[in-house]
């Protein structure tokens, strides 16, 4: 209770919420006493510490030495099993040559440096006035040299160009131009494009695939678009045969199908992954990003996820040759939402 | 527990903490680490020309339970008429079938069955209609071509990395399902058969989605990722970014914490 003052305003203890034991103010207790290390009071300590020290940037120089040596004598031939050894001896020879010299710096610092505690006083920052009025007037002489006050034109041509100069900032945002404009909305698939093999571009028989089938689909034109890539992320499709009867009828979806063979946009409508995890027994396509599922049953309905909307089917038939085709392009834009979609 | 207590500002006694906390990170992070599937497969059914009598005879001891008298199914099992020796070879023979219990996925467990028992339900499955057949060895042989290896995994990324993982390491479908790790103890004429036949709930990719010389390359580039030894050292499971870089993460915090905790500590 000596190191601390209590109120003494007049106030009873009472009075205060806490019975009085908060102190008005607390006293600076100032330093710990000072603790001698072993080192500082034990000669022996202080050689055993000084040794240790050497015995870390001993560690250091094989390390060093290590590296080197290790550099030489690990032959690289192409292989991955001396490109790991190579790396391996390597990181160890660089890693403990520098560590250990850090180490034994601390070491030192800790053990042997003297650590007394020191003190520096704060002193006031502010200049003395005469000081304060010197840059002053160095200010107001460097205005009245330059002449501006007396040629405004040249004031009023200084702050116009000053002005200026931000703009190409301004003009160079037009490069994350141009609006995609329906760009998101429309892909390659059109009336009478056929669905071809990924990647090698074969149509397909619909009579090849068979029940349980899942074929990674892209539009038989894709390569020869210029941006296929670009193409391809929109137009990505998964078929799937199922039994007929499977997947429930919906009026709206009558022809848009093949015997059971069903034609759904890959690319998952949260954030674009691709939904290929077809699991052949439960209908259920996952997407791997965040688990989106969709129900190809239900019209490949979200019924777990993240997702919002149903994966977009593609309208699909078959041509005079037994090729599966598109029916038209997808009814709505593939792939997560955006601002325009509404 | 008085001296425990006692010996709590010893010196050493952060840094044994500081050991504990990675020994017990390290021990969570074994046990929560998937499982590789133990493969223990039984060779080859080469030549093996099976006598459908006596499969027949396995098959109502063994698999009409579920499967029916006449492998029409029933109420636990799908019909078997037209799935072909292929689909029972891969069944019977990585030992997913006979099923111990009924569960989300039938798992691989320890071959129930020998090689002549094998053949001989096969040939009685393929008798009753066709279906498709057990490749032959030389279809199955993994190629050193590095053109096959390079369309195989092309094929592999796009048909099948999104569930067995890009090199193969298997991954999480819904409700506990999984798609198998394919290591190298996975015998190639099952990784053949899993792409024609479609296990479980594998989609079914046939000659006509993935030709035959296809499905090689794709075995090909399998066999080459299960041979290529890991230039960084260690895999961790090949399971992606997010084990490596939790596991460096992990350790460089330990390591950084450490030499935190000691630059601060004054010598004794």
């Amino acid at each position: 209770m000596s190191d601390i003052q209590l109120s003494n305003s007049g106030q009873t203890a009472a009075d205060e919420p806490d019975g009085g034991r908060t102190p008005v103010r607390f006293r600076n207790p100032g330093l710990p006493a000072h603790r001698h290390r072993n080192a500082d009071v034990d000669p022996r300590a202080a050689k055993r510490a000084e040794h240790q020290v050497l015995a870390m940037l001993g560690l250091s120089a094989l390390g060093t030495i290590f590296f080197i040596v290790a550099y030489f004598a690990v032959p690289l031939d192409g292989t991955f099993g001396t490109l790991q050894l190579s790396n391996i001896t390597l990181g160890l020879g660089l890693g403990t040559g520098i560590f250990f010299i850090g180490t034994a710096a601390v070491h030192l610092a800790k053990t042997l440096m003297p650590d007394t505690e020191m003190f520096d006083e704060r002193h006031p920052q502010r200049g003395t006035q005469e000081e304060r009025d010197d840059a002053a007037a160095i200010m107001v002489q460097g205005g009245q040299e330059s002449g501006l006050g007396r040629r405004p034109f040249v004031l009023g041509g200084l702050v116009g160009a000053a002005a200026l100069a931000p703009l190409p900032a301004v003009v160079l945002l037009r490069d994350l131009g141009p609006l995609p404009g329906d760009a998101l909305a429309e892909t390659l698939w059109d009336e009478g494009v056929r669905l071809a093999l990924d990647p090698s571009a074969e149509p397909i028989l619909a009579a090849d695939v068979t029940v349980g089938s899942a074929f990674h689909v892209i539009p038989e034109n894709l390569y020869e678009s210029e941006h296929f890539l670009d193409e391809k992320a929109k137009a990505a499709v998964l078929i799937m045969r199922v039994d007929p009867g499977v997947v429930q009828y919906d009026a709206e979806r009558e022809g848009w199908d093949v015997d059971g063979i069903y034609a759904y946009s890959k690319i998952c409508t949260h954030v674009g992954c691709p939904v290929a995890l077809y699991e052949q027994q439960t209908h259920h396509l996952l997407c791997p990003c965040h688990q989106s599922t969709f129900d190809l049953t239900q019209h490949c309905k979200v019924i777990f996820g993240p997702a919002k909307r149903a994966l977009p089917q593609l309208p699909i038939t078959v041509d005079d040759e037994g090729y599966l085709v598109a029916r038209s392009d997808f009814l709505e834009p593939p792939g997560p939402s955006y601002w325009e979609r509404g | 527990m008085r001296t425990l207590a006692a010996r709590r500002r010893h010196p050493a006694a952060t840094a044994l903490l500081l050991l504990m906390a990675l020994l017990v990170t390290g021990a969570a992070y074994t046990a929560l680490v998937p499982d590789r599937a133990d493969a223990s497969i039984a060779p080859t059914v080469e030549d093996a020309l099976g006598d459908a009598d006596r499969g027949q005879d396995l098959f109502l001891a063994n698999c009409a339970t579920c499967h029916g008298l006449q492998a029409q199914g029933g109420t636990g099992g799908p019909s078997l008429i037209g799935v072909g020796a292929s689909a029972v070879d891969f069944q019977v023979a990585t030992g997913r079938m006979p099923l111990a219990q009924q569960a989300p996925q039938a798992p691989q467990k320890p071959v129930v069955f020998d090689d002549q028992d094998v053949a001989d339900l096969a040939a009685y499955v393929a008798a009753l209609a066709p279906g498709p057949a057990i490749p032959e060895p030389g279809e199955v042989e993994a190629l050193d071509d590095p053109e096959a290896i390079a369309t195989g995994g092309e094929l592999f990324r796009i048909n099948c990395a999104m569930c067995h993982n890009v090199v193969g390491s298997g991954g999480a479908l819904t409700q506990g399902k999984y798609a198998p790790p394919i290591t190298s103890d996975t015998e190639n004429r099952h990784i053949w058969e899993a792409m024609q036949t479609g296990p479980q709930s594998m989609p079914v990719f046939n000659d006509d989605n993935i030709s035959p010389e296809e499905k090689q390359q794709i075995i090909s580039y399998l066999d080459e990722v299960n041979t290529t030894p890991s230039p960084g050292g260690w895999s961790l499971g090949s399971i992606g970014p997010v084990t490596e870089g939790l596991f460096v993460w992990v350790g460089a915090m330990v390591l950084l914490i450490g030499c935190a905790v000691w630059l601060g500590a004054k010598s004794s």
